[in-house]
């Protein structure tokens, strides 16, 4: 059983880091459901505080966790197969992200191409038109619900086109910084990768412009304003959310790589960062396609 | 290094002591006390929590049925509030297909498959103890509902809208984060489960080559990747929709509450596939051990188990036949439903192909084995009857349905569950379990769990509708049965806290093979199994034993 050829795989010893996120999952969870809970009642509690000392606490684990993982893979610990264990995880990962999203993109195609037109009477739904909602005329973007209210449409050029120029390119200078990181071209490196976070951060900014300009008097694109405004925010909100998080990720690289981390061969934690950052570009993609212009 | 009796001379282990001690200076040293247990990063601790949190789960669950089949004894209201009833129902149904069934399933994952791999531990075991930890916080804000003022969730655990949404009773927002930190838990198991088969399979470990107790975890594990992330995206629709406004399931914004049927089953459907094709696993270990024969139809079962697995996706609407779905939906849903029975038929083949001519013994893990093929067999063909369109219009939300997916969770997954405990708690803890009681756990069950689920088809077939308190004098004196059955089968599971209890305390001692026919990796280490296993891979010549037999 004795071989000495195989590279031993790395088992951490004891962690205390994954209880201190499950309590801050807990705290999160019990803060939001107690925050709304409370708001839908109109009154106010303490659920906001324990939402934020969760959050607090995630970031904590996070600072911390990673430490270990950075200090264990500077002491050359990590062999070659446990990276592949990291890859491996990071791209189910991002899979499973893939499938979060699908499952908004499945309810707004269900939304327009089945329960907006079946409103309005299309198919053997005629009743449903003629005896609930006889003045209600299907159409996307929905600006008119059956139940009245009213909104307006987002259009694509403007800031969104702005947005999905800067994105791509974000995304293209990302796959340049890895390319220096590759070639050992530290200040290319150190280039793209700033031009990439300063990409991303810039499409966040105008992401704000943008809803600030919805939720205005002139547009009154609401959160709750029918299914349109709903499936617009919850797709474009969870896609900025994401954006966020990538841009900490492609932030937190930056500092790692003044600090002189990565090597050619080895740069795992930069991949992972790229990855997602290629995948919410892909994502803005498919919503400029499906909810900004179709 | 005390315990681990069969590397620790292996030089390349002494290295690896020295190079991990920041923490605690060796690789085998285990904090004690309740440290152990929050702190861990070992497959074989990870795996008892959450086997241990499964089976206090299934008790808490039962104990809940315990209160419905009290209530539904004899016709008319006598111990709970309609209202409490529904919660009763919900949250039954939530705790023992998230915190029972699916946690002790992949308890099993953890224990067995580093094992029988050849690896040294999972491949990310520090997350592996994350995605345990968060489970006890979630169903501590379940069941916690219960003693708040909204009371615990009343809508059924399929959550439709808008009994979530617009008729809720306040507690949709407790349920809903439960019910995240559930998938979040799920979906960081199911990516250690893959990367640890992908990557972690000791030297010569072929894909074909490995048992197929793991092949069916690895498609499980695939199944969650994909399915959880929707029961995301579904419960923050439930969650935005009746929080914050949006009208996804509300027709007045232009919504639909039967999308939320689709989003759902979409999850839904694959989830009862979770649920039954670790089973598969188990049995397909335990029924060669008991025959002495190997396993018929080894690559016929992977790609049976697969099939099964990629038509879960194309099924979930026969959940929907009365919602009004076109006729072309409806008729593609049955014969897609209906083509499931031959990859499951295939493998039902093979597993009495396997017995047949075989040496049989009867040990209780042959006993829970056997009892599954047939038990599963009858909720596979109630699950058929369902499947035909016409006939499910008769068949829809009434007690039939009930028995149907109790065949397939209780006398299918939990049974599959009892065998592969009793197979391996020789194992686990070193000792024999005590031999009669646990055949006293099976009979009682086996009995019990027939009186318990069977009359429930007549009722179903008669009309008796599901989830209510109170029902027509005609189905009394079955419901009667039904409920003695009940309490027979809650109580027969202390039994098995029993023997377990004993087994871990003493017993005879387990040799490193306590099963003549068993084979696989697992059974090449000492009984119990030390601390740390496969430091170093096994040889060749043992991955190849274990496909002789």
């Amino acid at each position: 059983m004795t071989n000495k050829e195989y590279e031993n795989y790395y088992v951490p010893s004891q962690s205390h880091w994954p209880i201190v996120g499950a309590v801050a999952l807990f705290f999160i969870a019990i803060g939001a459901a107690n925050y709304v809970t409370d708001l839908a009642k109109e009154q106010s509690g303490y659920g906001g505080y324990l939402l934020l000392a969760g959050i607090a606490l995630v970031i904590y684990m996070l600072i911390g966790w990673f430490s270990d993982v950075i200090r264990e893979s500077l002491a050359g610990k990590y062999s070659a197969q446990m990276g592949e264990s990291f890859r491996q995880g990071m791209s189910w990962f991002i899979f499973s992200e893939v499938m979060f999203f699908a499952a908004f993109f499945g309810a707004l195609l269900y939304l327009r191409v089945f329960s907006v037109p079946w409103l309005g009477g299309a198919g053997n739904n005629a009743a449903t038109g003629a005896v609930l909602w006889p003045d209600f005329v299907a159409h996307w973007p929905l600006l008119t619900t059956p139940g009245g209210t009213t909104t307006s449409a987002m259009g694509w050029f403007g800031l969104p086109l702005l947005n999905t120029i800067l994105l791509l390119t974000s995304s293209i200078t990302a796959h340049f910084a890895h390319s220096a990181l590759i070639k050992n071209n530290r200040s290319a490196l150190k280039t793209w990768l700033g031009l990439t976070i300063v990409l991303g951060l810039a499409f966040i900014f105008f992401q704000v412009l943008e809803y600030a300009h919805g939720y205005s008097e002139e547009m009154r694109l609401f959160l709750d304003s029918g299914v349109y405004g709903n499936t617009f925010y919850l797709l474009t909100g969870f896609h900025g959310m994401h954006v966020t998080l990538g841009c900490i990720m492609l932030i937190v690289m930056w500092f790692r790589i003044l600090q002189g981390h990565f090597t050619p061969e080895k740069h795992f934690a930069f991949q992972a960062a790229s990855w997602y950052w290629h995948f919410v570009d892909v994502v803005w993609v498919i919503l400029f396609v499906f909810v900004y212009i179709l | 290094m005390t315990t681990d009796t069969l590397n620790n001379t292996s030089t390349a282990d002494i290295e690896v002591a020295v190079n991990q001690g920041d923490n605690s200076g060796n690789h085998d040293h285990k904090m004690t006390g309740i440290k152990r247990w929050l702190y861990t990063t070992n497959h074989k601790d990870i795996g008892t929590l959450y086997l241990w949190f499964a089976f206090i789960m299934l008790l808490t669950g039962g104990a809940l049925a315990m209160v419905i089949r009290a209530e539904l004894f004899q016709p008319g209201l006598q111990l709970v509030e309609p209202d409490f009833f529904n919660q009763l129902t919900t949250v039954h149904g939530l705790v023992m297909v998230f915190g029972a069934i699916m946690p002790a399933f992949t308890g099993f994952a953890n224990w067995m498959l580093p094992m029988m791999l050849g690896a040294p531990d999972m491949a990310l075991p520090r997350m592996n103890n994350w995605s345990f930890w968060i489970l006890p916080f979630a169903f501590a804000i379940l069941l916690g509902s219960f003693f708040m003022e909204s009371g615990a969730p009343n809508f059924g655990w399929t959550f439709y809208a808008p009994l979530s949404t617009t008729y809720s009773n306040g507690s949709t927002a407790f349920f809903g984060f439960a019910v995240h930190i559930m998938g979040i838990s799920s979906i960081m198991g199911a990516i250690n489960i893959v990367v640890t088969i992908m990557n972690m399979r000791a030297p010569g470990m072929t894909y074909m080559k490995m048992p197929l107790f793991v092949w069916t975890f690895f498609i499980t594990a695939y199944l969650l990747i994909v399915v959880m992330p929707v029961l995301a995206g579904v419960v923050t629709m439930i969650l935005t929709d009746t929080y914050f406004g949006t009208s996804f399931f509300d027709a007045a914004g232009g919504g639909d509450p039967v999308m939320f049927q689709h989003i759902f089953w979409f999850f839904g459907h694959p989830e009862v596939y979770i649920m039954i094709l670790p089973a598969f696993g188990i049995i397909s270990t335990t029924i060669p051990a008991f025959s002495r024969k190997k396993l018929f139809g080894y690559s016929s079962m992977v790609y049976a188990t697969s099939s099964i697995a990629l038509l879960s996706f194309l099924v979930w609407a026969h959940h929907m036949f009365t919602t009004g779905m076109p006729l072309f939906g409806e008729l593609f849903f049955m014969y897609c439903t209906m083509l499931i029975a031959v990859p499951t038929g295939v493998k039902i083949f093979n597993w009495v192909a396997t017995m047949w001519r075989g040496s049989l013994s009867f040990e209780t893990p042959m006993l829970f084995s056997i009892a599954f093929v047939i038990l599963f067999t009858i909720g596979g063909f109630s699950g058929l009857m369902l499947a035909m369109t016409p006939v499910d219009f008769q068949y829809h939300d009434t007690y039939f349905v009930v028995a149907h997916f109790h065949y397939v969770l209780v006398t299918g997954s939990l049974f599959s569950l009892y065998a592969g405990a009793y197979f391996w708690l020789p194992k686990w803890t070193g000792h024999m379990y005590n031999d009669t009681l646990s055949k006293w756990h099976f009979w009682c069950s086996l009995i019990s769990v027939n009186l318990l689920f069977f009359p429930m088809h007549f009722l179903g077939l008669a009309g008796m509708p599901r989830r209510i308190p109170d029902y027509a004098l005609q189905f009394a004196d079955f419901n009667k049965w039904v409920s003695i059955g009940g309490f027979a089968f809650g109580l027969s599971q202390l039994i098995f806290l029993a023997v377990v209890i004993k087994c871990i305390r003493g017993g005879e001692k387990a040799l490193a093979k306590p099963w003549d026919g068993a084979v696989g990796l697992e059974w090449t280490v000492a009984s119990p199994a030390p601390y740390h296993t496969f430091s170093a891979p096994p040889s060749q010549q043992d991955i190849d034993k274990q496909h002789e037999n």
